[in-house]
């Protein structure tokens, strides 16, 4: 099957990143719930501060791709926000948003929720609206607050971030889009019931037939519908729930580790879920020059993957100064305890 | 705890934008918005999106907290003057006390100011905090 | 108001104040208006006026005026509630005072009274927060104590004052009220305790910080006639002004500037025919210490800035040349808040009846009291002068 092409040229007009300021060492877990004896993932993740949310999140990344676009909120025609931590059951994150950034009333807003693809999903419905012609400019977001269970391993990695992207038309663009593939399937590796504070998953089932068949059949259908081999990009950015998963797909892609290790940020700022991916594609885009290559697949369990082929402009590095660069937001950092962050992420019941 | 949709619907957009107004008369710039100008009384006001970049102009470290706000302590509350003149009292975030200083650069930012109990709506409003470099 | 009444304070009464677990609002209101109605030796008054806060969030009522005065025996009298956050009570006063002044009535009474006790988590503090502006202040946070805190920061910057200063102010009112049997707080505080002392919303301390309480005290007003014919001619209320600014700190072009406390005081003083300098005493609203260096200033007792300085000098002392909170103030007293600008009221009248005591200004002939409402916003200041 041909990759799937938008009707008319278009791509990202602006990117932004979010990630909050506390960090909850991987350490500090394993000494309160393993007595410092366990195999710990990663060395730290992003924690949302008391006052923070997935809205709250979403709307600074969102103000940072509009001011890399360079246009006021009121041009966007659709807000989707991707999350599996919607602060309402019911009650739409979009709306919220979208009044933020001044979008609106005339405009599209939705919430998505695909566990950590929700975010690529809205990027994809995006992409789907502006390249048919439907609309000219529209806002996709993943932002999450992934809550891990006490003592389970979800907690090392469950961390907090959001990134966003205008997507609009091909003459305005930082990076274009080439094509993308999506790929899914029932596979329950990974989920949460409705009434229920924390998800359970699949262990080592969420491995092989979870993150690696749909990474690795989205990554090489693209590859191979576009007629391309990882020798023409640049820069390879995949889901990163650990340092690991990423790292195996894209070798077992054919990629190399310089090309994957600067979106591979899950080390200093845990899986921020559905911003995982997003946010390794914002630091490729905080560096790439124009004429590169990005190569992106996003996983979601449950299960699915968006596999996009990006090539960057010569707008790019005019406009990544206008907000702030992932790397500063990852090196502006507060340490937390167990205990503060217990209270902070309300794991201790009043 | 009463749910006063209404009562904080209403104010959306000043919350979430940072609106306020100035005078077209004397030039001064307040927030909120209001028909009459704090400071020479004309009647000539309008709507001012603000830029949400100011300084501290005097800030306190809250300990016992009014109800609704007791999850948060300890923490800063601020009077904060923007680059456009006016001052705005909010709360400081992303900040430890003991690094709050008047003049200190802040920039507006968009947090949950406090949630009606489990099953209420969540109120967000402006917030500022250190300001990042870009 | 040329040919209308002269207004004197005929009679007194206050209960003491502090955590009254027995008693009820109404039961508080009753005593201090008994106590004033027997000392003016009246039966009956044309009309009450009830000074509160708090009844309709900390005590569930509403219509304390005809509340309190059918429960005080003055059925079918003229009766209403006069709120104005913390200085409800100076408000009340301030509407007996035209009432008497008008001709409307011979003689009415002023009633201050607050139960602050009855709830027992934060509700009450959140019921303070509503004297500030509910939308821009209270409601994202800011306590009442915090927004008194900022203004405490930015007086300590501006001027250059260490928050040891204004331990002073709490020192003095703690030693004043020691000859006070009505006042919550009969101990000596130093400034080693004051500096120890817990912060409620730094630089705001608890010694900075007059304590909640329950209190009622009461005042009767009457003509110049019926106070000479009932032998109770000594006191005159020679100048009673209110001024209003807004609620909100940051809607002030300069927050240290008590705008209404200044002009409050110029006219209640214009009215008087008298200057500061011929003021004996002086009860401030000192309901956080930074309040009762504010108005010092902007009633003109102080220089900008210099009202620290001059109290640690003993000006403000009993002794001194201006006393201050002669009796304990908000701070020592208590603070129960719809009450104290009447308990002010009472203070000052037993001043200048020269039956304040251990408490009592020697010389006392003019006294100057006022109450304030949130942050400033209102200001009722009242001159009372020995005839």
């Amino acid at each position: 099957m041909p990759a799937m092409r938008p009707s008319r040229p278009i791509g990202i007009l602006g990117y932004g990143a979010y990630i909050p300021r506390y960090r909850l060492q991987a350490s500090e877990v394993a000494r309160v719930w393993h007595g410092g004896q366990d195999h710990v993932p990663i060395a730290q993740k992003a924690v949302a501060g008391p006052d923070e949310d997935a809205i709250t999140m979403a709307v600074e990344a969102a103000r940072n791709a509009l001011a890399r676009a360079g246009i006021a909120g009121e041009r966007l025609q659709a807000v989707w926000v991707g999350s599996e931590s919607h602060p309402y059951a019911v009650k739409p994150s979009s709306t919220i948003v979208a009044e933020a950034l001044g979008a609106g009333p005339l405009a599209l807003a939705a919430d998505v929720e695909f566990a950590c693809k929700a975010g690529s999903e809205a990027l994809q419905m995006a992409v789907a609206l502006v390249g048919s012609g439907m609309a000219d400019c529209a806002l996709a977001i993943g932002a999450d607050t992934a809550q891990g269970r006490p003592a389970d391993e979800l907690e090392y990695t469950a961390g907090s971030g959001a990134a966003a992207f205008v997507v609009g038309l091909a003459d305005e663009a930082v990076a274009l889009l080439e094509g993308s593939v999506s790929y899914v399937s029932d596979t329950p590796d990974f989920f949460r019931r409705g009434q229920e504070h924390y998800p359970r998953h699949g262990g080592r089932f969420t491995g092989e037939p979870g993150y690696f068949a749909h990474v690795l059949a989205a990554g090489r259908e693209l590859l191979s519908s576009l007629g391309r081999s990882p020798a023409d990009y640049a820069y390879v950015v995949l889901h990163q729930p650990n340092p690991k998963f990423p790292a195996r797909a894209a070798a077992e892609l054919g990629f190399r580790p310089e090309q994957w290790q600067p979106g591979l940020l899950v080390d200093r700022i845990g899986n921020t879920y559905a911003a995982s991916s997003l946010l390794g594609l914002t630091a490729v885009l905080d560096r790439a020059e124009p004429g590169e290559r990005v190569f992106f697949v996003s996983f979601g369990s449950g299960a699915g993957s968006d596999a996009l082929s990006l090539v960057v402009t010569e707008k790019l590095p005019l406009r990544r100064h206008q907000a702030p660069a992932t790397a500063s937001y990852i090196a502006r950092q507060q340490l937390l305890d167990y205990a503060t962050y217990a209270r902070f992420r309300g794991k201790i019941a009043l | 705890m009463a749910l006063q949709l209404p009562r904080e619907w209403r104010w959306r957009q000043e919350r979430y934008r940072l609106i306020g107004g100035r005078c077209r008369r004397c030039g001064q710039a307040f927030f909120p918005h209001r028909e009459i100008c704090p400071r020479c009384l004309g009647e000539d006001v309008a709507k001012e999106q603000f830029s949400g970049r100011g300084r501290v102009y005097s800030y306190a470290t809250v300990y016992k907290a009014p109800v609704g706000f007791e999850e948060y302590v300890p923490y800063v509350v601020a009077l904060v003057q923007l680059e456009e003149g006016a001052l705005v009292a909010a709360q400081l975030t992303d900040v430890d006390p003991t690094e709050v200083q008047i003049g200190m650069p802040v920039e507006c930012v968009l947090r949950r100011w406090r949630t009606n109990g489990p099953d209420g709506n969540i109120i967000y409003g402006y917030k500022f905090r250190p300001r990042l470099e870009s | 108001m040329a040919g209308s009444a002269d207004v004197f304070a005929i009679g007194v009464g206050q209960v003491p104040v502090g955590e009254h677990w027995e008693l009820s609002i109404r039961d508080l209101a009753v005593e201090a208006g008994r106590r004033a109605l027997a000392d003016a030796g009246l039966a009956r008054v044309g009309a009450v006026y009830v000074g509160n806060m708090l009844a309709p969030t900390v005590n569930g009522q509403q219509h304390l005026g005809a509340l309190v005065a059918s429960w005080l025996g003055q059925r079918q009298a003229e009766a209403v509630t006069v709120e104005a956050a913390c200085g409800s009570g100076g408000a009340a006063l301030r509407q007996g005072y035209l009432s008497i002044r008008s001709g409307a009535h011979e003689a009415v009474l002023v009633l201050g009274v607050e139960k602050m006790t009855d709830c027992v988590n934060g509700t009450t503090t959140a019921a303070l927060a509503m004297a500030a502006d509910a939308e821009y202040e209270a409601g994202l946070g800011l306590s009442f104590v915090a927004i008194n805190a900022l203004l405490m920061r930015r007086y300590m910057y501006e001027f250059g004052v260490p928050r040891q200063a204004f331990a002073r102010f709490a020192v003095l009112a703690h030693a004043n009220a020691l000859g006070n049997p009505m006042a919550m707080f009969r101990k000596e505080v130093s400034v080693a305790e004051y500096m120890r002392a817990p912060f409620v919303a730094d630089p705001i301390g608890l010694l900075d910080s007059s304590p909640m309480a329950d209190g009622a005290a009461a005042v009767v007003l009457a003509s110049g006639e019926l106070a000479r014919s009932l032998g109770r001619g000594q006191v005159r209320v020679a100048g009673s002004a209110v001024a209003t600014d807004y609620l909100a700190l940051h809607d002030r072009l300069d927050p240290l500037d008590l705008v209404a406390v200044r002009v409050s005081t110029a006219r209640a003083l214009g009215q008087a025919g008298l200057s500061i300098t011929d003021v004996s005493f002086f009860e401030p609203h000192d309901a956080f210490t930074v309040m009762a260096v504010l108005c010092l200033e902007a009633c003109g007792f102080a220089g900008r800035g210099e009202a620290c300085a001059l109290a640690a000098r003993g000006h403000f002392d009993r002794g001194g040349a201006l006393p201050i909170c002669t009796m304990g103030g908000l701070k020592a007293r208590g603070h129960p808040v719809g009450a104290t600008g009447v308990y002010q009221a009472v203070e000052a009248v037993l001043q200048l009846r020269q039956e304040a005591g251990a408490c009592q200004v020697q010389g006392a002939k003019v006294g100057l009291i006022q109450n304030v409402g949130g942050s400033g916003a209102t200001a009722i200041t009242h001159v009372l002068v020995r005839e």
